[in-house]
C-alpha cells in the first residue's frame, strides 16, 4: 500500500519486543487473519514511533499488533481488538 | 454565521501562558500516522451520528458544507509534547449535527476512515468547542492532516481529533478508542497533562 506516509518495517521491533519477548522477535512468522499473507514480522508495516507503534499487515494494512511505552510500562494489543496486555518492565 | 471562536481572545494571553505543561511550541505541522493514509474523495465522503437507540442521520459532503460554516482560530497540543499556536481552520461546529438528535448519552466514540477510533464526553463536543473542518489556513485539509474532513477538538490533546472523520456514535458508557486502549488518558486534557492512563 504504497501512499507516501511515513512508516519503517518491522526490524525497528526487535528492541521493544526483545523486552518482553525472550526469543528474537522479528523472525517470528505471522498469518494474516483477513489476507491470509503470510510472512515474517520483520516484513511487516510498522507506523509511529509515536503515540506508539502500529504494525499492520502489507497486504492489507490488518493491525497484526501495536505497542506503546509508557513511564515502567509497556502496553501490547494483538490483532485488530482492543484488549492491551501491560508488561511491567522497572 | 461567519464567526471567530473564542480562541481568538487568546491572542491577548503572553506565548508562555498559552503554552501547557510539559509542551514547547512549533511552527511546523509534524504528521503522526497510525496506518495508511485513506484517499477520500468529496463525493464518497459522509458522517454519520448514530444515537445508543441505533437510529442514525447521515450528510453528505454536500449538505455538510451547506451549513453555516465558521472560522476558526485556536492553539493544538499534540501528546508528543509540540504545540502550535493560532491554527486557522473553517468548519461545522459538531453542536449543527447533534442539536437534533434524541439521546440520553453521556459519551461519543468518533470514528473514521481507515478505522481510527477516539471517545470522550458528549460534552466536550457541544457549546462551540467542537467542530468537523475541512480548511486549513485557507486551503482544503490535506490527507495527511485528515482532509477532506477531520475532528477538531482543541481544548484536548489532539489525539482526540480524529482524521479523517466519518461518523459519531454515542454511548451510554465510555468506551477507549484507539489509543486510549493501549496506554493513552481516557481523557486528555493538556492543561492537567493526562498524557497516559497514570496521569
Amino acid at each position: 500500500m504504497a501512499d507516501g506516509t511515513v512508516r519503517l518495517d518491522g526490524n525497528c521491533l526487535a528492541g521493544p519486543l526483545s523486552e518482553i519477548l525472550a526469543v528474537e522477535p522479528t523472525t517470528a512468522w505471522w498469518r494474516c487473519p483477513e489476507c491470509t499473507r503470510s510472512g515474517p514480522l520483520a516484513g511487516l508495516h510498522v507506523y509511529g514511533p509515536e503515540p506508539g507503534l502500529t504494525v499492520r499487515c502489507p497486504g492489507c494494512s490488518y493491525i497484526a499488533l501495536r505497542l506503546v511505552r509508557e513511564g515502567e510500562h509497556i502496553w501490547l494489543t494483538v490483532g485488530g481488538g482492543s484488549g492491551a496486555f501491560r508488561f511491567s518492565t522497572a | 454565521m461567519n464567526s471567530l471562536s473564542p480562541g481568538f481572545r487568546g491572542r491577548r494571553r503572553s506565548l508562555a501562558e498559552r503554552l501547557p505543561p510539559g509542551q514547547y511550541p512549533t511552527e511546523s505541522f509534524p504528521v503522526l500516522s497510525a496506518g495508511p493514509t485513506p484517499r477520500v474523495s468529496t463525493e464518497d465522503w459522509t458522517f454519520t451520528v448514530t444515537t445508543e437507540r441505533g437510529d442514525t442521520r447521515t450528510w453528505t459532503w454536500e449538505q455538510m458544507t451547506a451549513l453555516p460554516q465558521q472560522g476558526i482560530v485556536q492553539d493544538i497540543h499534540c501528546v508528543t509534547r509540540w504545540s502550535k499556536f493560532d491554527t486557522r481552520w473553517r468548519g461545522v461546529p459538531l453542536d449543527a449535527f447533534l442539536e437534533d438528535v434524541a439521546t440520553e448519552a453521556g459519551f461519543a466514540v468518533v470514528s473514521s476512515y481507515g478505522g481510527y477510533t477516539s471517545n470522550m464526553p458528549l460534552e466536550d463536543l457541544l457549546d462551540g468547542r467542537a467542530w468537523i473542518v475541512h480548511t486549513y489556513e485557507g486551503y482544503p485539509l490535506s490527507p495527511e492532516h485528515g482532509g477532506p474532513a477531520r475532528l477538531l477538538v482543541p481544548h484536548l490533546y489532539l489525539w482526540k481529533s480524529a482524521k479523517w472523520v466519518r461518523g459519531l456514535r454515542l454511548v451510554i458508557e465510555d468506551e477507549p478508542g484507539f489509543w486510549e486502549s493501549i496506554g493513552y488518558h481516557d481523557y486528555g486534557d493538556p492543561w492537567r497533562e493526562q498524557r497516559t492512563w497514570g496521569d
